[in-house]
């Protein structure tokens, strides 16, 4: 394709511009309307004259519920399962790059058609089976029946397909263990894609809402989806506060990505593109 | 080496893959077979807590078929599902196309900038657009009052013919930019020499889109079809936190999830919870199939 013509040009970088700030504007507002008193929030649309900032709302906010707490809650948790599924997914996508053995096609075929179900489908069951094992209301309950990701263990594949095989074999006359290979060879070179994984799956954790608001019951326990869903209910009135929190709430997400973001986007569509 | 450590490691380098999957198959078995084949069985109950089930066969699915929630959940998950397809993906490969441009300067910030929404989880964009929508305050109604002066009191999530544009418009605002990422990384992995082919053969822009463009994005373009499709159906955290965890006026906001959640989890049925999951279960099955289909056949006639 051509380079485009001037008047081109500008049309171009106008609609880019102009959808470019339809994404962003809400976010904008929320950082706005968190910084703003209640008095403001009907003066101003986005932000009050520089003198007029407070964080106001941010106090009120720790004084309504425990947010420190539930931050740490959702840290621990989100954590927890990046670093299992991670361990899990990428030995399990190594197997099935790296070895022909019996039942790896069973295995592929269950991994897609799971990818086709539903998670919902097994969640009344799924619900059973926690709290019989007494799993119910604990993190374990949260961590295990997700510790192994098919999503992962598919892209780990993928990425681990590209491994030369002469450095495995070099690896194995050295006297390594499969294991070593694994752990000495196949994950230090996947570090991009385990850059990948770690975001996704941490985004996916941390923004968890259904499984927990199910399984929890305790309020410390409580993670940031469940605890903010709670706020909306009581508070329908102190809008800046929930501001404050929903902002709070994205914020670990987005520093992980300002930190992993070219890993991530490179992974996200490794998948797809040559997949 | 000695025998044992040498026998040992050859026990080690047979066995390597299974140990490697076996907490895969392990975990699988428990926390995905099990509760799959177990919601078959359920299905066929009618359950009220742990201890009450009552076998009823298909009475679950025939109960279903006729039930007027569940329809008006269907119907709503499937015009939040034919927007996304047909309203959004367009709109994320038209962006892509734009970025895609030659010469493009600022590239990178603009992609950075039109995915950012996807950072914002489900929950929290519910709670920020829930306040976006909101009367007299609202950032959408003070937007269209100044802009078209609307009324300020425009009731987007208490009226029930705007719930579904909101949810819509809500959904538009958090997938375009991550969809045309995608599409983005497709694009540019179409052979450039295919275009300089179109160019010298006097094909015009439009020709070059169907002709090339198109069938060189095809495989990804049917994946996030798909994924988007699926994605939809699933639709349950973005109007339960909008509504403020209700169905919304007159059950505008009740979709399939939300509906399985408020039968499994608020009234105490499991079994037909189940149910309802194994026909979402099956309509995604055939959406997705039936896609891929239609995929496969397209590319024969280009």
């Amino acid at each position: 394709m051509g380079e485009d013509n001037p008047i081109r040009k500008a049309l171009l970088y106008a609609v880019l511009v102009l959808a470019g700030a339809l994404t962003l504007v809400p976010l904008v507002w929320l950082v706005a309307c968190s910084l703003k008193n209640s008095e403001d929030f009907f003066a101003h649309v986005f932000f009050p004259p520089l003198d007029r900032f407070t964080l106001d709302n941010f106090r009120e906010l720790f004084r309504q519920m425990p947010f420190l707490r539930l931050m740490m809650n959702s840290l621990f948790v989100a954590g927890t399962t990046v670093m299992v599924q991670l361990f899990f997914s990428s030995l399990g996508g190594f197997a099935l790059a790296r070895y022909e053995f019996r039942g790896k096609r069973v295995i592929m075929i269950v991994m897609l058609a799971t990818m086709m179900i539903p998670a919902q489908v097994m969640l009344a069951p799924l619900y059973e089976l926690i709290t019989r094992m007494r799993l119910a209301d604990t993190y374990l309950g949260l961590v295990v029946p997700g510790a192994v990701s098919v999503f992962g263990m598919y892209l780990f594949r993928q990425s681990m397909l590209q491994l030369p095989d002469e450095l495995l074999q070099a690896g194995r006359i050295d006297g390594c263990s499969e294991f070593g290979l694994y752990w000495r060879i196949a994950i230090p070179v996947s570090r991009p894609m385990i850059g990948a994984f770690c975001l996704i799956a941490f985004m996916g954790t941390w923004n968890s809402f259904l499984w927990p608001q199910i399984i929890l019951q305790s309020k410390e326990l409580f993670t940031l989806p469940i605890a903010l869903n709670q706020l909306v209910g009581l508070q329908r009135q102190d809008y800046g506060v929930l501001m404050a929190g929903t902002l709070l709430s994205i914020l670990p997400v987005a520093g992980l990505f300002l930190v992993l973001q070219k890993e991530f986007l490179s992974g996200l569509t490794a998948g797809a593109v040559k997949g | 080496m000695s025998k044992t450590a040498g026998s040992l490691f050859a026990f080690q380098q047979r066995h390597a893959p299974y140990l490697f999957v076996a907490p895969f198959i392990v975990l699988f078995c428990t926390f995905g077979l099990y509760p799959l084949v177990k919601s078959v069985v359920l299905s066929f109950y009618i359950t009220s807590g742990p201890k009450s089930q009552v076998f009823v066969g298909l009475e679950n699915f025939l109960f279903l078929l006729a039930d007027p929630d569940f329809g008006k959940a269907c119907l709503n998950t499937a015009v939040f599902a034919a927007c996304s397809v047909f309203l959004q993906l367009p709109l994320s490969l038209g962006l892509a196309l734009l970025l895609n441009r030659k010469g493009l300067r600022g590239r990178n910030l603009f992609r950075l900038c039109f995915f950012s929404p996807r950072l914002v989880g489900m929950v929290f964009v519910g709670v920020l657009f829930s306040l976006v929508f909101a009367m007299r305050f609202g950032l959408l109604n003070v937007a269209l009052h100044a802009l078209f002066g609307t009324s300020l009191e425009l009731d987007w999530l208490g009226e029930a013919r705007y719930v579904m544009p909101a949810l819509v418009l809500t959904s538009l605002w958090m997938y375009v930019g991550f969809n045309m990422i995608y599409f983005l990384a497709a694009l540019q992995n179409v052979d450039e020499t295919l275009y300089e082919a179109a160019t010298v053969d006097g094909a015009n822009a439009w020709q070059q889109f169907w002709h090339v463009t198109l069938p060189g994005i095809k495989p990804v373009a049917v994946f996030v079809v798909v994924l988007s499709t699926i994605g939809s159906f699933q639709l349950f955290e973005l109007p339960y936190l909008m509504l403020q965890n209700s169905r919304g006026p007159d059950g505008a906001g009740l979709t399939v999830v939300m509906y399985l959640y408020e039968n499994g989890f608020v009234t105490g049925d499991l079994g037909y919870a189940s149910a309802i999951g194994w026909t979402l279960a099956l309509g995604v099955l055939i959406m997705a199939i039936g896609q891929m289909y239609l995929g496969r056949t397209w590319k024969k006639e280009v």
